[in-house]
């Protein structure tokens, strides 16, 4: 593996060759928010909240630095308003959808947001909203379960089903049954503790 | 059918195929998705029985075809070699047909397309809807019945694959493709040679290269019915492209929901099998190549190319985050090289006649012909092809015919719901990928909805965000919830009750979704409320700020209102109402109840114009009602004098 040297918000940091911008960043205690990211896993570039902004020439661009790997001389930032603009964007979004939840409380006074200010959410459309009725979940949709149920355990008893807004995170009965009594330990690495009490709910049904 | 093992072999069986078909009319039927629509399965047939009946079975080949592009006026017919054309056909024509122009040889004057001057064109080519169009690739569709392979060789078709894999080298096909600038009929407008290039030098023995027949836009099928009525084409220029990669794979990635398509195209793949034109030692080159037809369940995300080669590798169609192309790392890690249905039907054109004869087409970034699905508010609606650099302005106007009912012309979604509205000061923009991305719209992959006056902006907006709400695959949060926020917004703004501020919220939320969004679903999405806001800002303003809906379509911002003076107490609107809120009686003036009144707009469309009592209003406040029980002031007519 050869060494290669990148810029990461003026300061140069030296990363081996086929890792990503995020694990580069952390190697040089650079933070980048995340959650979605889990080093055990494979990058799953969903939550969009380590997006940084990577500079060529004149040409900037925003990247997903959980999966974008790293090139000698890249001129990283990780700050740049851009960058942080889009966050605070992203974390509104997500404090909409989950708002008592802890990790984008924590990210949302990082970055100087305290509830959804933007958004302004003052009543959905009456009518042609009803299809998109939507109860504030503690779930964020981050798939570390279901990462990690497939990855690791290669069990698959948990996944997503609908799209869209309509997206949700179960656990499928048939496997589950077998499987998740013994394991439990996707219940860990839930960043926002929902997971156990929807596993309680499904296993109370039972 | 024998094995066809060189070029010879596949001219010998043109010239058998030109033989049997020599002096023979032909009297090609559209029967597509379209046809069908309209009986033309029934139509075909009366043509069949009636060659039959009147003992012209030896003389006369009655092709059933696909779609020939004038979907407004299927199921016609063009009987050649005479190119004498016929629209609006029922099966009880036939007779009549045959009779007259195929024994005759008479025009039967009353089936002939009528254009706006009243006058009655008998050729298909003089007909304005095809008079400006150049039909290169769409234009066989109407010589080939795609359940015949025989019909696309009598046309010279795989003399293309017969030169690239007897005459050439896979780099010089390559080449050839990269010298035509040949770009991707899909959306994006990437050149395909490049694309080529790179999966072929990828690393890996194995490579794939797929057709994305995923078409999801509403409005837009031109894929399909190129797949439909041709697919041949599409698996000849597949083949040619493999050769030149230098892959042995390939998927044809379909929508089930198109059921027509992948019928024919499982038949076109046995026949081109049988003759020896797919699979191993391929016209006796030696080289080999297969098929597999997937169908795609329905996603419109799947149409991404990361996420339908998720779906190909058997799992849920999302997109994946890598930057690494799929051209290098696709299906299965593999480099794998897909393109769209039309870019890969234009191949065998290329490889046929020359880069040099295709760049003299088109303009100077985009090259060719582009195939549009003209749909909306036009008069002729259906399949065009034209030269890219045609302006919009010819294509709605001259080919389209314009805007009906002499309403005015409003705008056009170019790019389905990635793309944007393209105003009427912009319309002498021509076709062309790079022009349409300038305009915050896109060429996509080549629908073109046409608006008129009566079409709300606001409420297309929210019509395309509703759509991909719903096809979000909701796996990144921008577009998962950006959009829905997105949706909210304009929803309450056409329900009455947007906000000082939501515009700017909605071009705050979009540029994240713009930019932070994982795939070009979520990049693009913003589109429609982008180019919106852009070229129609006054609509939204007037939604919130005075609560009126210009055009009258929002319903929570519209009320209808029988004006005192002018209502003849006919009682049409009193009857005709839906919900029973209109009340009056015989010489009574006619009153609507507005607490129960649904807007549906019947009252509107129903009260006869020469009295013209019912009006729309919208940012207006109701005048109150006249006093239950009043008489109408009667028109003076002789009657009462």
């Amino acid at each position: 593996m050869s060494e290669v040297t990148l810029i990461i918000n003026d300061e140069e940091v030296k990363a081996e060759e086929g890792m990503t911008i995020l694990e580069a960043a952390r190697s040089a205690g650079i933070s980048i928010p995340t959650l979605c990211y889990h080093e055990k896993l494979a990058p799953y570039g969903a939550c969009r909240l380590c997006m940084v902004e990577i500079v060529r020439g004149p040409q900037s661009r925003l990247v997903a630095s959980c999966v974008y790997p790293v090139e000698d001389g890249l001129i990283v930032k990780t700050e740049s308003d851009r960058v942080t603009k889009g966050r605070k964007m992203l974390l509104e979004l997500m404090w909409a959808r989950a708002p008592g939840v802890q990790p984008i409380r924590e990210y949302g006074i990082k970055y100087g947001i305290t509830g959804v200010q933007v958004i302004r959410d003052y009543g959905v459309g009456r009518k042609n909203m009803a299809k998109f009725e939507i109860e504030p979940s503690f779930c964020i949709l981050c798939g570390l379960c279901v990462r990690y149920c497939a990855e690791i355990k290669k069990e698959n008893a948990i996944g997503f089903v609908g799209r869209g807004i309509g997206r949700e995170v179960v656990f499928f009965p048939e496997i589950a049954r077998r499987t998740c009594p013994g394991c439990q330990e996707c219940f860990s690495l839930c960043p926002t503790g929902a997971l156990p009490s929807h596993y309680g709910l499904v296993e109370a049904c039972h | 059918m024998p094995r066809l093992n060189s070029a010879i072999d596949l001219e010998r069986l043109k010239q058998e195929i030109l033989t049997r078909a020599d002096g023979k009319r032909i009297v090609s039927i559209t029967n597509g998705t379209d046809g069908k629509t309209r009986h033309s399965e029934a139509v075909v047939q009366a043509f069949i029985d009636e060659v039959e009946k009147q003992g012209l079975a030896d003389k006369v080949i009655v092709k059933s075809t696909g779609c020939h592009g004038f979907c407004e006026k299927e199921p016609s017919t063009v009987i050649f070699p005479e190119e004498i054309c016929y629209v609006s056909l029922k099966p009880e024509d036939a007779p009549e047909i045959v009779s007259a122009t195929l024994i005759e040889n008479k025009i039967v004057d009353h089936l002939l397309y009528v254009d706006d001057d009243g006058n009655k064109i008998v050729h298909e080519s003089e007909i304005p809807f095809y008079k400006y169009q150049s039909r290169i690739v769409f234009g066989n569709n109407r010589l080939i019945d795609p359940k015949n392979i025989e019909d696309y060789i009598a046309l010279g078709g795989y003399t293309a694959l017969a030169k690239a894999l007897l005459e050439m080298t896979p780099e010089q096909v390559l080449e050839e493709v990269k010298k035509a600038n040949l770009r991707g009929r899909g959306g994006g407008g990437f050149p395909a040679g490049i694309k080529w290039e790179t999966t072929r030098n990828a690393p890996g023995e194995i490579k794939y290269v797929i057709v994305n027949a995923d078409e999801g836009d509403p409005g837009a099928y031109m894929d399909r019915s190129l797949l439909e009525g041709n697919p041949h084409s599409v698996l000849e220029g597949l083949i040619i492209g493999a050769y030149a990669i230098g892959s042995h794979q390939g998927f044809i990635y379909v929508r089930q929901e198109y059921p027509i398509a992948v019928q024919n195209l499982s038949v076109a793949l046995e026949q081109a099998q049988e003759l020896g034109l797919l699979g191993s030692n391929i016209l006796g080159s030696g080289f080999d190549f297969d098929v597999k037809v997937h169908r795609g369940a329905g996603a419109f995300v799947s149409g991404e190319s990361s996420a339908l080669m998720t779906a190909i590798e058997g799992r849920v169609g999302e997109p994946r985050p890598k930057y690494i192309r799929t051209a290098v790392s696709g299906i299965w890690e593999r480099p794998s090289n897909l393109n769209n249905v039309e870019t890969w039907a234009t191949v065998p054109l290329i490889i046929n006649k020359g880069s040099e004869w295709f760049t003299g087409i088109g303009t100077e970034g985009s090259k060719g012909t582009k195939i549009f699905s003209l749909v909306g508010k036009v008069n002729n609606t259906g399949l065009v092809e034209v030269p890219m650099g045609m302006t919009l302005r010819e294509v709605i106007f001259d080919i389209g015919g314009g805007i009906p009912g002499g309403k005015k012309f409003k705008g056009v979604q170019t790019g389905g719901p990635s793309g944007g509205i393209i105003p009427e000061s912009l319309l002498d923009t021509p076709v062309d990928f790079d022009e349409l991305t300038k305009l915050g719209s896109m060429m996509g992959s080549g629908g073109m909805i046409v608006m008129d006056e009566d079409t709300c902006v606001v409420d297309v907006a929210r019509y395309f965000l509703n759509f991909l709400a719903e096809e979000s695959c909701g796996k990144c949060v921008p577009c998962r919830e950006g959009i829905y926020q997105m949706l909210k917004i304009l929803n309450r703004i056409c329900e009455g009750e947007g906000r000082e501020g939501d515009v700017e919220v909605l071009e705050e939320i979009s540029e994240v979704v713009r930019d932070f969004s994982l795939c070009a679903l979520g990049a693009t999405a913003p589109n429609p409320v982008l180019s919106t806001i852009k070229y129609f800002r006054d609509e939204y303003e007037a939604h919130i700020k005075e609560r009126r809906c210009p055009a009258g379509v929002c319903k929570a911002l519209i009320s209808y209102y029988i004006e005192p003076e002018k209502c003849q107490a006919c009682l049409i609107c009193l009857r005709n109402c839906p919900v029973g809120a209109i009340i009056g009686g015989k010489n009574l003036v006619h009153v609507i109840d507005q607490e129960k009144c649904t807007k549906c707009g019947t009252c509107f469309e129903v009260c006869p114009p020469r009295f013209d009592a019912v009006t729309r209003l919208s940012g207006a406040k109701v005048p109150e009602p006249v006093l239950a029980g009043t008489e109408v002031a009667r028109k003076r007519g002789k009657k009462n004098e």
